[in-house]
C-alpha cells in the first residue's frame, strides 16, 4: 500500500513539473510571465488543473513550437466572447463539478445569458463583464476567500471597477454613482463595519451571474427577501395599489434604491420628512402619518425616559435586570411598530405601540422604586454609621479612663 | 433570691468547665505596647472578616442553589426578593476581599516586625497555610454566581492549574470535574468552598491561634534593643480588657469601611454564564491573583525549550515556597535575623505585588 502511495504521490509531482507552460512563462517577462505567476494562487491549480485545460496545447512537451501547436489543439488567448462558453465547460457540467464542489450550482452559463452582461456580450458588445471580469484570470479564487474580488466585502469594489466609470456608463445611458451611493447605505455600514456577511451587497439585490435591474414591479420583491414583513404590510397597504397605478417601484420610492440610510421616525413627517414629498400636512394622508410618527415618537420617548432611570438604578448598585429585560420587550414593540408603519393602518400600528408603552410604564415604576430603595439604603447606612461611631467613640473613651487610671497610681509613686 | 440562684448556676458550670482557671489566666494575660502596637490589629481583623465570612455564608446558603441551570436566577434571587439579600451578599463579596488584604497587611506586617523568628515558625507556617486557604476561598467562590466573567476567569484559572509540571492535567481534571469548566466545576467549587475548606480553615486556625496563645505576641527586635539600650522593660497592657477594647475598635472600623462598600457599592451580579459564547474581552482574576496573571501574560510562550506558562507556573511555585520557608532562611547558625535580607525581600516582594496588580488592572 505504501509503494503505491508514494508512487502516486511522485507521478503528480513529476506531473506538475512537466508543466512545461509554468516553467517557460515564469522565465519570460511582463505580461507573458504575468499567468505563471499569477497561477500559483489560482483554485484551479489547487485542483489540480493547468493552463492546458483553457488553453489547449501540450503542457509536456519541451518545445515551444510543439507545446503550442494548434495541432495539439493550442487556443492562445481566449476572445472575449469565449469566455463564458469556456468556463461553462466545466462549470455547467454537473458530473465533473459534484467532483469537487458537490453543493454549487452549474446554471451559471444559462443565467449569465439572462443577464445584461450576457445579452450585450451575444450582441458582439466585447465591453460588458464576462466571467474573468469579476472572478479575476490566473488567480481565481474561491468566492468565500476574502482576498476573492467577489467575497461579500470585496465585491461592490469589482462592480464598481465599471460602474462607477462615468465615460463607460455614459456608453449605456446609466449613471456612474451607484458604488459610491451604495457605500453611504445601511446595507454597505452592516457589511463593513458590523461584518455582517449576510447583508446585502450590489450581487444580493441584482444577482450575480444574472445580474439585471429590478424592475419597477419586483423591486418590493427584492427588498422582501429579506424585510419579509415590511414587505408584507406594504402588499396589503392603500400605497400598493397606488404606487403600482402610477408605475412607481415600491420601496424605493421613500427609501432610495443603493443610497438607502437608517429609517428614522422623522421619514414620517410632512415638513421635511418623506411623507411631505406627496401628502399635504392637511390631508387625509397626512394626518395619518403625523398621527403614526406621534405614537412612535411617544414610545420612543418613554422608552427613554425609563432606560435612564433604570441606568441610575443600576449604577448606584441597585438591581435591575427584570426590569431591563422587560424594558428589552418594549424596545421589541417598538422596533415592531416600525415595521408595522407599512401597512400605514393606524389601529395595527396603536395595538404595538399601546403594548409597548404598558411595558415601558413597568419598567419606569421598577425604576423609580429601585431609587427609592437604594435612598433606603442610604438612610440606613447613616444611622449604622452613627451608630458605629457612637460605639467608637466609646470604646475610645473607655480605653482613655482605663489608660488616666493606670497612669495615676504611677504619677503617685513619682510624687 | 434571684442572685442566690445565678450564683448556683455560675458554680454548676463551673464545677463542670472550669471556667475560674480561663478568667483566671485571662486577667495575668498581658500583650507588649510599643510604637508598632497598631500592626498587631490586622491579625485580628482577618479573624473578625473571617467570621463575617462564615456568618453571611451560612444565611446565603439558605437561598444558594449550586446549579448551573439554577445558580445566577438563586443569587438574583438573593439581591432583589430576599429582605436585606442585596446587603448580606455584599457584605459576604467585600467582606472576602477585606480579609485577604487584612491577610496580606497582617503577613506583611509579620516580616517587617520580624515576627516570624524562632520559636514562631509554625506560627509563621499556619498563618500562609491560612492565606492559602483564604485565596482558595476567593477562587473557588468567585464561580458560585455563575456569571460571564466568573465563569470565564474560572477557565483561565484552571487552565493555569493544568501547566503544573507533572500532575497539572489531572489537577485541572480535579478541579473542573471534567476536561472543561462546567456544571460539575460549579457543584465541585461549592463543595470546596463550603465544607472542604472551611473544615481545614477551622483546624489550621485553632492551632494558628493556639501558638499565638502559647508564643504570645512577638517585640520587634528594635523596639526589644531600644528599651534594652534605656535599661526599661518594654510595657505591657492587660489581654482583658485594654487589648480586647483596642481590638474591638478597629473591629468596628472595619465594620463601618464594610458597611459603605456594602450599601454603597453592591456588589453587582453581571450576566449569566453562557458556556457556549465566546469570551468576552478583558477576562480577568480577582485583585489577589492580578500579580501573577499579569505575569504569565508577559512569559514569551517558549522560553528556551521551556513553556513559558510553565516556566512561569514553577517559578511562581518555587517563590511561594521560598516565602513560606522566610524563618528558615532568615535566621542565621547563631540565632541571630537576617533583617536586611528579610526587609528588602519583604519591600522587593510587596512592590512586585502592587506594581503588577496595578499594571494587570489597568491594561
Amino acid at each position: 500500500m505504501r509503494p503505491t502511495i508514494t508512487l502516486l504521490l511522485l507521478a503528480a509531482a513529476a506531473a506538475w513539473a512537466q508543466d512545461t507552460c509554468v516553467d517557460c512563462h515564469a522565465s519570460l517577462e511582463g505580461n507573458l510571465q504575468a499567468p505563471a505567476k499569477a497561477y500559483a494562487d489560482d483554485i484551479h491549480r489547487e485542483r489540480g488543473f493547468g493552463c492546458a485545460d483553457c488553453h489547449g496545447g501540450d503542457p509536456t512537451a519541451m518545445d515551444p513550437e510543439e507545446s503550442m501547436s494548434p495541432a495539439k489543439g493550442f487556443r492562445g488567448a481566449i476572445r472575449r466572447t469565449e469566455i463564458p462558453n469556456l468556463c461553462a465547460r466545466c462549470h455547467s457540467d454537473p458530473d465533473l463539478m459534484h467532483r469537487y464542489v458537490p453543493q454549487q450550482r452549474v446554471d451559471q452559463l444559462a443565467q449569465y445569458r439572462t443577464s445584461v452582461h450576457g445579452k450585450r456580450l451575444a450582441a458582439g458588445d466585447e465591453n460588458v463583464a464576462t466571467c474573468v471580469d469579476c472572478h479575476s484570470v490566473h488567480d481565481i479564487r474561491q468566492v468565500k476567500d476574502p482576498l476573492s474580488p467577489v467575497h461579500p466585502l470585496r465585491i461592490v469594489v469589482t462592480c464598481a471597477r465599471c460602474h462607477a466609470d462615468e465615460k463607460l456608463m455614459a456608453k449605456y445611458n446609466l449613471w456612474a454613482t451607484q458604488p459610491e451611493d451604495y457605500k453611504a447605505s445601511v446595507h454597505w455600514k452592516a457589511l463593513a463595519e458590523r461584518g455582517d456577511l449576510s447583508a446585502p451587497s450590489c450581487a444580493s439585490c441584482h444577482g450575480n451571474h444574472g445580474a439585471t435591474p429590478p424592475q419597477v414591479s419586483s423591486v418590493a420583491a427584492v427588498c422582501g427577501l429579506c424585510h419579509v414583513l415590511q414587505e408584507q404590510f406594504f402588499d396589503k397597504s392603500p400605497h400598493y395599489e397606488a404606487f403600482t397605478e402610477l408605475g412607481l417601484s415600491g420601496c424605493v420610492v421613500c427609501h432610495g434604491n443603493h443610497r438607502i440610510e437608517h429609517p428614522t421616525d422623522k421619514m414620517l413627517e410632512i415638513e421635511g420628512g418623506t411623507c411631505g414629498k406627496c401628502h399635504e400636512a392637511d390631508s387625509q394622508a397626512g394626518k395619518i402619518a403625523a398621527e403614526i410618527r406621534g405614537m412612535l415618537v411617544r414610545l420612543a420617548g418613554e422608552l427613554e425616559r425609563s432606560r435612564e432611570i433604570l441606568d441610575e438604578a443600576r449604577h448606584a448598585g441597585i438591581e435591575v435586570s427584570e426590569a431591563e429585560i422587560q424594558l428589552a420587550q418594549a424596545r421589541d414593540n417598538l422596533l415592531k411598530a416600525r415595521v408595522t408603519v407599512h401597512s400605514f393602518d393606524v389601529a395595527a400600528v396603536g395595538r404595538d405601540i399601546e403594548e409597548g408603552l404598558q411595558i415601558a410604564a413597568a419598567a419606569y415604576q421598577a425604576g423609580v422604586e429601585a431609587l427609592k430603595e437604594r435612598d433606603r439604603r442610604r438612610l440606613g447606612l447613616i444611622f449604622s454609621l452613627v451608630a458605629i461611631a457612637v460605639t467608637i467613640i466609646g470604646l475610645w473613651l473607655a480605653i482613655r479612663s482605663r489608660e488616666q487610671r493606670a497612669a495615676a497610681p504611677a504619677e503617685t509613686a513619682r510624687e | 433570691m434571684a442572685l442566690a440562684t445565678i450564683t448556683r448556676i455560675r458554680l454548676w458550670f463551673e464545677d463542670r468547665l472550669g471556667l475560674d482557671a480561663v478568667k483566671e489566666f485571662l486577667a495575668h494575660k498581658s500583650v507588649p505596647r510599643h510604637s508598632a502596637t497598631m500592626w498587631y490589629y490586622f491579625g485580628g481583623i482577618t479573624l473578625f472578616l473571617f467570621g463575617i465570612q462564615v456568618a453571611t455564608g451560612i444565611l446565603l446558603l439558605l437561598y444558594y442553589r449550586p446549579s448551573p441551570n439554577e445558580a445566577y436566577e438563586s443569587v438574583q434571587f438573593i439581591m432583589t426578593q430576599v429582605d436585606f439579600g442585596w446587603l448580606i451578599r455584599s457584605v459576604h463579596s467585600w467582606a472576602a476581599n477585606l480579609m485577604i488584604l487584612a491577610a496580606f497587611i497582617h503577613m506583611f506586617s509579620v516580616v517587617f516586625l520580624h515576627a516570624y523568628r524562632a520559636p514562631r515558625e509554625l506560627t509563621w507556617l499556619t498563618g500562609i497555610v491560612l492565606l492559602g486557604l483564604a485565596l482558595g476561598f476567593g477562587f473557588s467562590g468567585y464561580l458560585l454566581p455563575w456569571n460571564t466573567i466568573s465563569f470565564f476567569a474560572t477557565k483561565v484559572g484552571t487552565d493555569i492549574a493544568a501547566d503544573v509540571p507533572l500532575i497539572g492535567p489531572a489537577l485541572a481534571r480535579f478541579l473542573r470535574g471534567g476536561t472543561d469548566v462546567s456544571g460539575g466545576t460549579l457543584t465541585r467549587f461549592f463543595g470546596f468552598h463550603v465544607a472542604v475548606l472551611p473544615g481545614i480553615t477551622t483546624l489550621v486556625l485553632l492551632l494558628h491561634l493556639a501558638l499565638v496563645q502559647k508564643w504570645n505576641i512577638s517585640i520587634p527586635p528594635k523596639v526589644e534593643e531600644e528599651y534594652r539600650r534605656q535599661g526599661r522593660e518594654v510595657p505591657r497592657i492587660p489581654f482583658v480588657p485594654d487589648f480586647i477594647l483596642r481590638e474591638l475598635m478597629a473591629w468596628y472600623i472595619t465594620l463601618a469601611i464594610l458597611g459603605v462598600l456594602a450599601a454603597l457599592f453592591p456588589w453587582e451580579l453581571g450576566e449569566k454564564a453562557d458556556p457556549f459564547a465566546p469570551a468576552p474581552a478583558g477576562i480577568r482574576p480577582e485583585w489577589y491573583f492580578l500579580a501573577p496573571f499579569y505575569t504569565l501574560k508577559l512569559i514569551p510562550s517558549r522560553v528556551w525549550f521551556v513553556e513559558g506558562e510553565v516556566l512561569g507556573v514553577v517559578c511562581f511555585g518555587l517563590l511561594a515556597a521560598t516565602w513560606a520557608c522566610l524563618p528558615f532562611w532568615a535566621s542565621r547558625k547563631d540565632g541571630t535575623i537576617r533583617t536586611r535580607l528579610v526587609t528588602g525581600a519583604g519591600v522587593l516582594l510587596a512592590s512586585y505585588l502592587a506594581v503588577f496588580s496595578a499594571l494587570g488592572y489597568w491594561r
